[in-house]
């Protein structure tokens, strides 16, 4: 069997993705997904 | 535990699993509102800015969440604004914590597909020589239908297009397009060509998953795909006791997304269901923190034992 990735290779990547989520945030992409998901989605449903 | 014991207890463990399913399938789809006949009215409460962790139309009647494919791709499709990061960020949280165990405890897609397995029939057996390359599909569909296309596609309006949502979705089909076209006679006369084909391949979907487990999951799902990636370095893990385990081939045998869990414990294929753990008949398989128990080397331990 392969050696398995340390745990503290995951402990460091939990926070960069946090980061990654945080700077999508302050970004405003938080709104785009709201903007999207509260109209119906006409091409997600097969009409678009 | 003798063998009818252990039966038992991995069918109570199945149960959990899918009243978990049920539950958070409710849960998500909580918008009584959205069911009732008329116009079609949707939820648009702040919780939308929120992505559920597995796959949900958001248009579908019900939904309390937003769906992450959906988001991901809209934020694609407004690049002047949006690099994904949110999305991204986001599912890889969830991914460096639990990997694919959201595809077999939080997706109602999913329980839909192993409820249609349930259904008596003799079951199909996709030979690996076909099974094998079409697992690479779903990572076709998350990095060219969910990334690439979104992203770099511009019509000659300069709208950019949610293809995966568009043109492959049966999640989108079911659980949104076929309520609101039930619920909504206006919407009933706007069906096309688009619905037609997604129509299909919802039911192709649905024939599949009467004899294959899981067919969406294991070849198409973008999502599943995402999380796979997690897998190896996601917190929570599977893990082998290799004195234990006597190489008797009842977990590979159990594993209906065709894993061979005392080979490959943290497969980007398993959907970390528990079902060979609880098949194990020398409780050799576990699910743990990190790749498994610390053991202290010798020379730490001397001094404590000897004091």
């Amino acid at each position: 069997m392969k050696r398995e990735v340390p745990l503290k290779v995951t402990i460091a990547l939990i926070p960069l993705a946090i980061a990654l989520c945080a700077f999508g945030i302050y970004r405003g992409e938080v709104a785009i997904v709201l903007a999207k998901a509260i109209n119906i989605c006409m091409e997600c449903i097969g009409l678009g | 535990m003798d063998k009818n014991e252990q039966k038992a207890k991995a069918k109570k463990a199945a149960g959990l699993r899918k009243a978990v399913q049920a539950g958070w399938g409710i849960l998500s789809n909580a918008y009584i509102k959205g069911f009732l006949p008329g116009d079609p009215v949707i939820y648009q409460g702040k919780l939308k800015q929120v992505c559920v962790p597995g796959m949900n139309c958001y248009s579908c009647p019900g939904a309390l969440g937003s769906c992450p494919i959906g988001s991901m791709q809209a934020i694609f499709d407004n690049r002047n604004r949006g690099i994904g990061a949110y999305v991204v960020g986001y599912l890889a949280v969830i991914g460096l914590f639990v990997g694919r165990f959201i595809c077999a405890w939080l997706c109602l897609f999913g329980l839909i597909q192993e409820l249609l397995y349930k259904i008596p029939t003799p079951k199909l057996t996709v030979p690996e020589k076909i099974d094998k390359p079409l697992r690479y599909l779903k990572y076709v569909m998350l990095f060219v239908m969910v990334f690439l296309l979104p992203f770099f596609y511009r019509s000659k309006y300069g709208v950019g297009e949610p293809f995966f949502c568009k043109y492959i979705c049966p999640v989108g089909t079911l659980e949104g397009g076929i309520p609101l076209v039930l619920l909504n006679s206006m919407m009933r006369g706007a069906l096309g060509w688009l619905f037609r084909w997604k129509f299909l391949l919802l039911l192709l979907c649905i024939a599949a998953s009467i004899f294959i487990y899981r067919p969406f999951c294991k070849y198409i799902c973008p999502l599943g795909a995402f999380y796979g990636l997690f897998q190896k370095v996601s917190l929570i893990r599977m893990r082998v006791d290799k004195e234990k385990c006597v190489d008797c081939g009842v977990c590979a045998k159990t594993c209906k997304m065709n894993v061979d869990p005392h080979k490959t414990p943290n497969s980007n294929e398993c959907i970390r269901c528990r079902e060979c753990i609880h098949a194990c008949p020398m409780h050799a398989l576990s699910m743990n923190i990190g790749p498994g128990p610390v053991q202290l080397p010798e020379q730490e331990v001397r001094p404590a034992e000897e004091a």
